[in-house]
């Protein structure tokens, strides 16, 4: 199989670790609750992978594939809005 | 820095190194290095970089402020011959773990900072090294149970005194030196680094980075063990400015210092009942210490 290499096999472009997902290391889940939020922004600057997403200061989504699951948002968090789970609750990530 | 880093989970120098570059303002430029440690491993495993928006310089462990002392002075000279943006700002941040800064890195980091080049050097500090096995360094505290300076029959953990940096980069005589931590809402943080990466000519921030797997506690406590540090005045905040010393935080009630020490694994020890005077003697470093600061603070607040 032909694969593209570049020059020197250098890397040519920046910030690409973000096709590398560190989701699977994780063995807890963060679970947001959108009605104990208040929007308070703490858990975005403390979260070590920045995997937090906010839009127009709303907090709008965890993302799973990169969160290694270490709790520090939901220690963080002075409404206990964020919980950390054993398992996955897939049926609230889609609403 | 991008997602997809490979630092432990629950690790404190990701959210450092982005409060830091948060403080870079968005039409400004910069260049990165990294002394080896935790942060420069994990971040560019090839084929992957999580460095965006920043050129960045991998560079060997010693001489991560000569490569960026090189480098600043190759943009100043490229910028008076008229081959660069005269519009544009670059500015030059370096960041290393204690190790690379403290040990290995001192005489590259006291040279550039004696050159008074317009650099910025952040230490997160997290007392080893972390990044090989938490191998005893000299910032690691005061009686902490490292690899090579293990807790047991023979010795108490590590049995000298930390180097205390800070106040070696002081007698540097550089315009601004700080040291903060990942305390409250991290406004300290920002504004420290903003101060360090706006001020003219070298400046040396010191944030304490708690480390889970090399301190011995639940990866979620990041927040808490920092801000405990802060709050037994293990790990003061404070910056000075032209010689002026300022306190930044002064925790409204000064805690014992076992409140610190009993979060951490490499200090269990300590809580044996015959081993009460090494926390007796931590405690004395750390008044001591502090009790320096308030003294150097008003001697220096009328200058």
């Amino acid at each position: 199989m032909k694969k593209d290499i570049s020059i020197g096999s250098n890397i040519l472009r920046d910030g690409n670790s973000v096709e590398f997902k560190t989701g699977a290391w994780k063995s807890r889940y963060p679970s947001h609750s959108k009605e104990k939020c208040k929007n308070c922004m703490m858990c975005i600057p403390f979260c070590p992978e920045a995997c937090i997403k906010q839009e127009n200061n709303i907090l709008t989504d965890i993302d799973l594939d990169y969160c290694k699951g270490c709790g520090v948002c939901a220690k963080v968090c002075p409404f206990n809005a964020i919980e950390m789970k054993d398992t996955h609750d897939s049926k609230k990530e889609v609403d | 820095m991008q997602v997809g880093h490979r630092m432990c989970a629950g690790c404190g120098a990701p959210p450092i190194v982005n409060q830091v570059l948060r403080a870079l303002k968005d039409e400004d430029n910069a260049v990165v290095s990294c002394a080896t440690g935790c942060l420069e491993v994990s971040t560019c495993i090839y084929p992957y970089t999580s460095w965006r928006n920043v050129s960045f310089v991998h560079t060997a462990f010693e001489c991560t402020s000569a490569t960026l002392s090189g480098a600043e002075r190759a943009y100043i000279a490229l910028k008076r011959q008229g081959k660069l943006n005269k519009d544009k700002t670059t500015k030059f941040i370096a960041f290393g773990g204690d190790g690379g800064t403290l040990d290995i890195g001192l005489q590259s980091l006291s040279g550039a900072m004696e050159r008074g080049h317009d650099i910025t050097y952040v230490c997160y500090d997290n007392g080893a090294y972390m990044n090989t096995g938490t191998q005893r360094s000299s910032s690691t505290p005061h009686f902490a149970d490292t690899t090579t300076s293990p807790a047991g029959k023979v010795t108490n953990g590590k049995m000298q005194k930390r180097k205390d940096l800070t106040e070696i980069m002081v007698r540097h005589n550089l315009p601004y030196v700080a040291q903060t931590a990942l305390y409250g809402n991290l406004k300290d943080l920002y504004e420290k680094a903003e101060k360090a990466i706006y001020t003219n000519g070298p400046t040396y921030v010191s944030v304490l980075s708690p480390c889970p797997r090399g301190w011995g506690y639940p990866s979620d406590d990041l927040a808490i063990v920092s801000k405990l540090a802060v709050d037994t005045c293990f790990w003061p905040l404070y910056e000075i400015e032209n010689g002026v010393y300022k306190i930044t935080v002064k925790p409204a009630k000064k805690l014992p210092v076992e409140e610190f020490l009993k979060t951490q694994h490499r200090f269990k020890h300590l809580f044996k009942p015959e081993n009460k005077w090494m926390i007796d003697e931590i405690q004395k470093e750390v008044d001591e210490k502090w009790n320096y600061l308030l003294m150097m603070e008003e001697k220096t607040a009328n200058s």
